[in-house]
């Protein structure tokens, strides 16, 4: 089913796509084409369209115009789209985390598994506690979410996630909800998951982490992707007045890491 | 002075309400069964036309449009006249299923469709308080809109309308004396035969003990849940 595993088609084809919230156009004709195991950066202010553009791709959000690709299926078309089939492929984690807060942290993980993903519940549990363990959260398993810090929430959101299996994983600014000290420990699980080969979309506010990772990474401004380009390039030699004058407004903030 | 004491002397003579216990006790036994059978039924049907009513898309209007029009029949007409219609109008159509049935299945009848209306509010209410953040987690991970539901929204909905509930269950609890308007033999219709017979008013008071025994017990309960709601909910604010 995979359309590519050479890089030659893009992963996630998104053409044109334009969204309007009432008379508001909130995504202006966007271009962006992923690469499978390529890890991009949206940066930008707040309301220039990054976390719309992220829930557009997992059809929380409705595209208006344009056309969105992934994995070979139209989103866009004029054909029924499985919607949930789809999601599974596409995990998405938000910045307010969104535990259930009445399941604890192991029911949390094994819910899609187990109800959408054809897992029995002991196969379910014994990926999730390994997953769990990984990050180091294993004796969490049995608390609720309230008893966690944010950074152990948002790693358990991550791993909740995950636990479907999905080919390609949206980040909708993920630590921007959290300390300081907390950010680390979750930006570390997403480095991992980087170098393991995970296809992502990363919408983040974190610099010095979009430069590392990031294989490329879009400059967001107004709804529309304003400059594209190696993490080098965007933050070493910007070439638009606009991204310059973002990142140094940034930079200013003490958010380059 | 005189007349103070005659007043006092029909309602608490211990003679009398020893006589009228047994009474009204059997009568009583009758208000149980119908809050019980007729809460299970409510909390059952309220739910299902709550979500019937949340339903999206267009596809689901009428589905939406009756359960609106059911509620709102069922909130807007007294339940001294629901009461009526079942209890004379069923019996009425000469249709042997529905229409053989005691008259404390008809008072059931009356009280589980009066109160699944307040009952679908109320959960209502708590579905819509759930904020959409939960759901779009749900969704994302590939739930289905029926599985978000059901493992995800009603659950958090139900716990936090459990106070309203146990209100309306009380209610309900109170009303069931309502429906002896059609014949029910419950404790306050047994009472006021009990009255008239010994002339005194004593076995009214054995009514009103035995629901209050009933009713206290739940209101100090809720009141305890909606306490604890709220310590919760501050200690996650700070």
């Amino acid at each position: 089913m995979s359309a590519n595993g050479s890089g030659a088609t893009p992963f996630v084809d998104v053409r044109a796509v334009s969204k309007w919230f009432g008379d508001l156009q909130v995504l202006k004709r966007v271009d962006l084409a992923v690469r499978e195991h390529e890890v991009v950066c949206l940066i930008g202010a707040s309301g220039s369209g990054k976390s719309t553009l992220l829930r557009c791709l997992n059809l929380l959000e409705r595209v208006e115009e344009g056309e969105i690709v992934v994995d070979g299926q139209p989103l866009t078309g004029p054909e029924r789209v499985d919607v949930n089939a789809l999601r599974r492929k596409i995990g998405i984690v938000f910045q307010a985390y969104n535990l259930f807060p009445h399941m604890t942290v192991l029911q949390n993980v094994t819910l899609a598994p187990r109800k959408a993903g054809g897992f029995s519940r002991d196969g379910a549990e014994g990926q999730a506690r390994a997953m769990l363990q990984r990050i180091g959260l294993e004796d969490k398993a049995d608390e609720y979410p309230d008893r966690l810090s944010g950074g152990q929430q948002q790693r358990v959101a991550i791993v909740r996630a995950l636990a479907m299996g999905p080919k390609l994983l949206l980040l909708d600014e993920i630590t921007s909800a959290l300390d300081p000290q907390l950010v680390w420990d979750v930006l570390g699980l997403v480095r991992e998951l980087a170098e393991s080969g995970m296809t992502m979309i990363v919408a983040t506010h974190e610099m010095g982490f979009a430069r590392e990772v990031a294989d490329k990474v879009c400059f967001l401004d107004g709804g529309s992707i304003l400059e594209e380009g190696p993490p080098e390039q965007i933050f070493g030699e910007p070439r638009e007045p606009r991204t310059r004058e973002f990142l140094s407004r940034v930079l200013a903030g003490g958010r380059m890491g | 002075m005189h007349a103070l004491h005659q007043v006092l002397h029909a309602f608490f003579n211990l003679h009398s309400f020893t006589l009228a216990m047994p009474d009204v006790w059997a009568g009583f036994q009758v208000n149980l069964r119908m809050m019980f059978v007729a809460e299970a039924l409510v909390l059952a049907f309220a739910l299902a036309i709550a979500v019937v009513r949340g339903l999206p898309g267009r596809g689901a209007k009428p589905l939406r449009a009756l359960a609106i029009a059911y509620t709102d029949f069922f909130r807007g007409t007294p339940i001294i006249v629901v009461a009526f219609f079942v209890g004379f109008g069923l019996p009425g159509l000469q249709l042997g299923f529905i229409s053989n049935r005691s008259f404390t299945t008809y008072g059931i009848v009356t009280l589980t469709l009066v109160y699944t209306a307040y009952v679908a509010e109320v959960y209502r209410a708590g579905i819509e308080s759930v904020h959409p953040s939960q759901r779009a987690a749900a969704r994302s991970l590939g739930l289905s809109y029926a599985q978000s539901m059901r493992y995800v929204v009603v659950p958090q909905a139900v716990r936090r309308v459990i106070p309203p509930l146990l209100n309306d269950f009380i209610g309900l609890q109170k009303d069931t004396a309502i429906v002896s308007v059609i014949g029910v033999a419950e404790a306050a219709s047994l009472s006021q035969q009990f009255s008239t017979q010994n002339g005194d008013f004593v076995s009214y008071l054995v009514a009103a003990i035995f629901f209050i025994l009933i009713t206290i017990p739940l209101a100090r309960f809720t009141d305890h849940l909606v306490l604890q709601r709220e310590r919760k909910e501050r200690a996650l604010a700070f």
